[in-house]
């Protein structure tokens, strides 16, 4: 390994093989390791030989599960807003063209013991069971007001300032109860907990309108799922930086991170191998993710922690009208929580499972110590679970910038229900490692004869 | 009207078989001597028309240098594969029988599968006779061909007899592989569409 490359990227998660195909398609030259044989890190799908290898190595899969091959089962869940940003970097990269997307059946909140649809229009809300006849029409004028919204045109603003009011400020002025400002604010805005509420309510503005377009886009839910799992897109983006010359190296383990004596980076060694870069870029698991320090710094932080559940269902969830797929939100206040407990449902209509095998993914920010009882109002909603398996991850944020040594570190995936922070995440290690933003050019590939 | 068909088809191989420049003499009727890996050659498609008018259009998956470590998508949804080997190394046989077998272990069984000796105009330097490919061919019961992507020899050849192999009986809307116009526009979502489509147009079509 004597060539040196512009860029050595650690770890195949999403956030890393987004970085990757795109830093490739920009004409740097890419080295792509992985310490696993497989692709996707914590992001990846896995089947059920690899499934039970990491959460009881000591036991075989059932054999009523069915087949091996038929499961590609999420580790982290998470669902694409189909009016998102990562739909975008789909799109404008062409990486659309490795996958196949299927909607997510329907997205549900709990409210009073029971889940019910989110209305996402005001004809939809004036039909919700969520709110009683003259909330309704509170609701109705709140989302007209949403609707008309036009910046320029201070007729529509109603005496409200989206820059400067909060967000409970616009909730009073339409006199919303609080169970219809939770659904509003964490099954619509998808906040995960109440801290919006006290800022101002722009951002807040924003969701819901990226949450109604999405939802408006394919018609059953905001949410589309790529057919064989998540794990789909990471391998679509390695491709992406394969094809542009990306060099790919996994099942290799990376034992140092070798900086100089100012502490600038270096290169990666494996074994006795050193390979030379000018950048690196990983995820937190390459720099020290669980240990004190790595090689004597303190690379990254632990900034919370998330409790998953996966759970193997025989039935649909009650209550979802026997929906292939859904979302459920337990907004924090209906369940005496600080953050959300959500709940992420796909099935074989996805090609995760075998059939008649539901995939249920509950999960939440830990904030006791008894991380599995959190996360109880989610798994009652199940009904009965053939098997779980439960996790509790550490979530890592980078100490530095990395421009001051070269070393560029990614953060966890968080307890978001959708790939947004993501692309948040990937548009801010761009900025870091490149001095600008990231600009996505179409591609213009098809070779055709 | 003729019936189209759509399958998805993978190369495999080891490196420097010549994977790519058969696909660029097929796609392209080209050949380019001094070709390193491929650069930004995304995507390629090719189609055949056979005796019967009937047109086969194949979408042809490289391997991107990705030869070691595949994804699991590459296999995926595979109608056929064209795993190449270079007939003046010995060895890239060998490299061909392990693809085939990691074939025959991964992807779908009605996989219609190619084993390709190519480098056909270097045949004074022969490593690999014909006689022993075609056996091991016909044991796995493969198709066997030798082609020259330098000077096209046998290469259209290779790509119609798999067309032709091909099963033509489903309607033709509903084959293809993966990709973009495949079966994700029967049941799924196409994220190229526009996104002002309003409720009640949501399914977008193929038609």
């Amino acid at each position: 390994m004597d060539e040196e490359y512009d860029v050595i990227v650690l770890g195949t998660g999403l956030t890393e093989c987004i970085l990757s195909g795109l830093l490739s398609v920009e004409g740097k030259k890419v080295l792509h390791m992985d310490r696993n044989d497989y692709y996707g890190g914590d992001s990846a799908s896995l089947n059920l030989t690899q499934l039970y290898r990491k959460f009881r190595p000591d036991q075989t899969p059932p054999a009523d599960l069915g087949r091996d091959r038929d499961y590609a089962v999420d580790l982290i869940p998470k669902f694409i807003i189909a009016s998102g940003e990562l739909t975008r970097i789909l799109v404008h990269t062409d990486v659309t063209r490795y996958l196949e997307f299927k909607q997510i059946a329907g997205s549900f909140v709990y409210r009073d013991g029971k889940i019910s649809k989110v209305p996402s229009t005001e004809m939809e809300a004036v039909k919700s069971p969520l709110m009683g006849l003259f909330e309704k029409r509170r609701a109705k004028k709140f989302f007209e007001f949403l609707q008309n919204w036009k910046e320029d045109d201070p007729n529509t603003h109603q005496g409200l300032d989206l820059d400067k009011n909060t967000m409970a400020q616009v909730y009073e002025k339409f006199g919303l109860e609080p169970g219809t400002q939770d659904f509003i604010g964490h099954a619509m805005a998808l906040y995960l907990d109440d801290d919006y509420k006290t800022k101002p309510a722009r951002p807040t503005y924003e969701r819901i309108v990226l949450y109604t377009s999405s939802m408006a886009r394919y018609g059953k839910s905001p949410y589309i799922y790529p057919l064989y799992g998540l794990g789909e897109l990471p391998q679509a983006f390695a491709r992406l930086s394969a094809i542009y010359g990306g060099t790919y190296m996994l099942d290799k383990p990376i034992d140092e991170i070798v900086t100089d004596a100012d502490g600038k980076f270096v290169g990666v060694r494996s074994g006795n191998e050193t390979v030379k870069a000018k950048q690196v870029v990983g995820d937190p698991s390459y720099f020290g993710a669980g240990k004190s320090t790595e090689g004597g710094k303190v690379r990254v932080v632990e900034e919370g922690k998330v409790v998953r559940a996966i759970c193997f269902l025989k039935h649909p969830i009650p209550g979802t009208d026997d929906a292939d797929s859904a979302q459920i939100i337990i907004p924090q206040n209906q369940v005496g929580r600080r953050n959300d407990i959500y709940i992420a449902m796909v099935s074989s209509t996805h090609n995760v499972c075998a059939k008649d095998v539901y995939v249920a993914i509950v999960s939440t920010i830990v904030e006791t110590d008894r991380p599995e009882q959190e996360i109880a109002p989610g798994l009652q909603l199940l009904g009965p679970i053939y098997d779980k398996f439960v996790s509790v991850s550490s979530l890592y944020t980078p100490t530095s910038s990395g421009q001051s040594d070269n070393i560029f570190i990614t953060r966890s995936y968080d307890a978001t229900s959708h790939f947004e922070t993501v692309v948040d995440d990937v548009h801010d290690v761009w900025r870091r490692m490149m001095g600008k933003d990231l600009t996505l050019k179409k591609r213009n590939v098809e070779v055709e004869a | 009207m003729s019936k189209q068909f759509q399958f998805k088809l993978v190369l495999l191989g080891e490196s420097a078989v010549g994977k790519s420049s058969l696909v660029l003499r097929f796609v392209k009727d080209q050949f380019d001597d001094y070709r390193e890996s491929t650069i930004g050659a995304a995507f390629l498609t090719q189609t055949v028309t056979l005796e019967d008018q009937t047109i086969v259009k194949f979408e042809i998956w490289d391997t991107a240098g990705q030869e070691r470590y595949k994804a699991p998508m590459y296999y995926r949804n595979a109608n056929c594969a064209v795993v190449v080997y270079d007939i003046t190394q010995a060895s890239s046989l060998e490299k061909a029988k392990s693809w085939i077998r990691e074939l025959q272990r991964q992807a779908d069984p009605s996989i219609v599968i190619a084993l390709c000796g190519n480098k056909l105009d270097l045949a004074a330097r022969r490593q690999v006779t014909q006689e022993e490919a075609k056996k091991y061919a016909e044991e796995e019961g493969l198709m066997w061909a030798e082609t020259s992507a330098k000077t096209g020899e046998g290469v259209s050849e290779v790509f119609t007899a798999i067309a032709k192999k091909l099963p033509q009986t489903a309607p033709p809307s509903a084959r293809g592989g993966a990709g973009r116009g495949g079966a994700a526009a029967r049941t799924g979502v196409d994220l190229n569409k526009q996104a002002n489509a309003g409720p009640g147009q949501n399914e977008p079509c193929n038609c």
